[in-house]
């Protein structure tokens, strides 16, 4: 049982992991679209296209459940192209749905982080000489790091537990197992292993990120 | 204090001509011309809103003039053409801002980096000079603006005399030829604020090129070569300090000193 839990587990471990892989770097640029000010003046009013389809584009993924996502994303290209559908279009549909929608959180967390910045780091940087480019990774990246852990800290712990939505989809994952074991055992032990397998690769995130925080807390600002 | 050096035929470090600013509907400089010669101090005083600051954001290019000219030297940044202001290229900016540094009231120091950090990495990326050529004239500033043992602290633990002596050495290490420096002191308290300006004393005694905007009319009356009275976003009066501070002739000067209790 904990053998076929422990499958379960590497299933909902790469969930996590390609999700992380994807996310993190998709946001920085839904994050720096959603804030570019890019755009066109119609009197008083600006238009700014970019920013408004990040921000479309962010507000369907907080609100709307990432459960349907998944479908959508799963029956789109059969509705939409005529594509057939394959036995892996359901865990591509999972990994995908999952990373645009968290990409989306994750970008809400940086534009906070990078506004956060004062105005006087970009122009002691600017009056120094440096470019925009090294203006951002050496002086705002660093710090804007520091100032969203704690919040990334939040949207990586729920997304260990977010994997089991997968189950919605029939990916096999940990939760999936679990439910297809109560289901033959008539016991509600899996459920419990299950939820001690969670609980403890989120204390494993816990200490990671408790790591990290130390690391960058030789200084305060 | 540094007219032994000065030359007041030589040619300004910097030339701001009939600067015009506005934000919006507010015209915040009104026509400002200062230039500034090698050697010389100039402090700047008058009352808050008068557009000093501003003037200190055109000149090292955080804010673009609406009119007037802007010269570093040979550079020529910015030149009117029938009462707009003009800028060059991208690359005569750059290479106006190697020669001008800013000392902000609040420090805007890097607070992820250690003094040594703070004070190197400009020069490093920025310049491209070597490692130890920079380290060590970081050492040698330093030890002048007396921060020995301080290097490797990053600026939380340091007071706020001694982030603002950091700054000071940040902008030095750019091999500046004029330093600005906007209210330098007034985030500090009596004790601190001697201490920043006891360092912008021993800069002005090497004939250090400096324009420093300042609440302190003793440190002006003392330091400065030249003061620069401004208020409504216009020069109202300038000259000797001696001249400015003591005997002032126009009335808006006699008033914001006896304001201010001078
Ligand atoms: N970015 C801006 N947008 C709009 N108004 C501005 C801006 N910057 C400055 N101002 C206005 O310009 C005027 C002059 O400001 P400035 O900061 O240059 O004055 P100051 O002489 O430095 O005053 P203080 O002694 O208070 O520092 C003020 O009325 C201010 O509100
Ligand atoms: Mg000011």
């Amino acid at each position: 049982m904990v053998g076929m839990l422990g499958e379960g587990f590497l299933v909902s471990l790469q969930i996590f992991a390609l999700t992380l892989v994807g996310a993190i770097p998709l946001g920085v640029p839904v994050a720096l679209a959603r804030m570019s000010t890019w755009g066109i003046s119609l009197g008083r009013f600006r238009l700014r296209p970019v920013a408004l389809i990040a921000r479309f584009y962010i507000s369907v993924m907080r609100g709307t459940p990432l459960m349907l996502q998944m479908f959508a994303i799963y029956f789109a290209p059969y509705y939409v192209f005529g594509i057939q559908l394959t036995a892996d279009s359901k865990w591509q549909a999972t990994i995908v749905a999952f990373i645009v929608n968290y990409a989306a959180y994750f970008a809400e967390i940086y534009r906070s982080g990078i506004q956060s910045i004062p105005r006087g780091q970009y122009e002691a940087a600017e009056v120094l000489g440096y470019s925009r480019l090294q203006t951002f990774g050496k002086i705002v990246l660093p710090q804007v790091v520091k100032r969203i852990l704690p919040a990334m800290g939040n949207e990586i712990i729920t997304l260990v537990k977010d994997t089991s939505l997968a189950f919605a989809i029939g990916v096999a994952e940990m939760f999936s197992t679990a439910k297809a074991l109560v289901a033959s055992q008539v016991s509600m032990v899996p459920f419990a292993l299950a939820a001690a397998f969670y609980w403890v690769f989120n204390f494993a995130v816990e200490i990671v990120l408790g790591r990290v925080e130390k690391h960058l807390d030789y200084y305060h600002d | 204090m540094g007219q032994a050096q000065r030359r007041p035929d030589a040619r300004p470090v910097v030339s701001m001509v009939n600067v015009r600013k506005s934000f919006g509907d507010v015209a915040v400089l009104k026509g400002v011309t200062l230039e500034v010669r090698p050697g010389e101090t100039v402090a700047v005083i008058g009352p808050s809103g008068g557009g000093k600051s501003t003037l200190l954001r055109c000149a090292t290019l955080l804010e673009r003039l609406d009119a007037g000219s802007l010269a570093y030297g040979d550079l020529e940044v910015a030149r009117d053409e029938g009462g707009r202001a003009v800028y060059g290229s991208a690359a005569v900016e750059r290479a106006a801002k190697a020669r001008f540094g800013l000392v902000f009231q609040n420090y805007n120091l890097f607070p992820h980096y250690t003094v040594m950090k703070n004070i190197t990495d400009a020069p490093r990326c920025v310049q491209k000079r070597p490692r130890a050529e920079v380290e060590a004239q970081a050492r040698e500033l330093i030890a002048k603006m007396g921060l020995e043992g301080c290097e490797d602290k990053v600026p939380c633990q340091l007071s706020g005399g001694q982030q603002q002596r950091v700054s000071i050495a940040r902008a030095l290490a750019m091999n500046p030829k004029v330093m600005y420096f906007d209210e330098p002191t007034s985030a500090l308290d009596p004790e601190l604020t001697a201490e920043v300006l006891k360092v912008i004393k021993l800069l002005a005694a090497e004939n250090m090129t400096m324009v420093v905007v300042t609440h302190e009319m003793s440190f002006a009356r003392e330091v400065a070569d030249r003061v620069v009275f401004m208020d409504g976003g216009v020069v109202v009066e300038q000259g000797p300090a001696a001249q400015v501070i003591d005997h002032p002739r126009e009335a808006r000067t006699q008033a914001f000193l006896h304001r201010i209790g001078e």
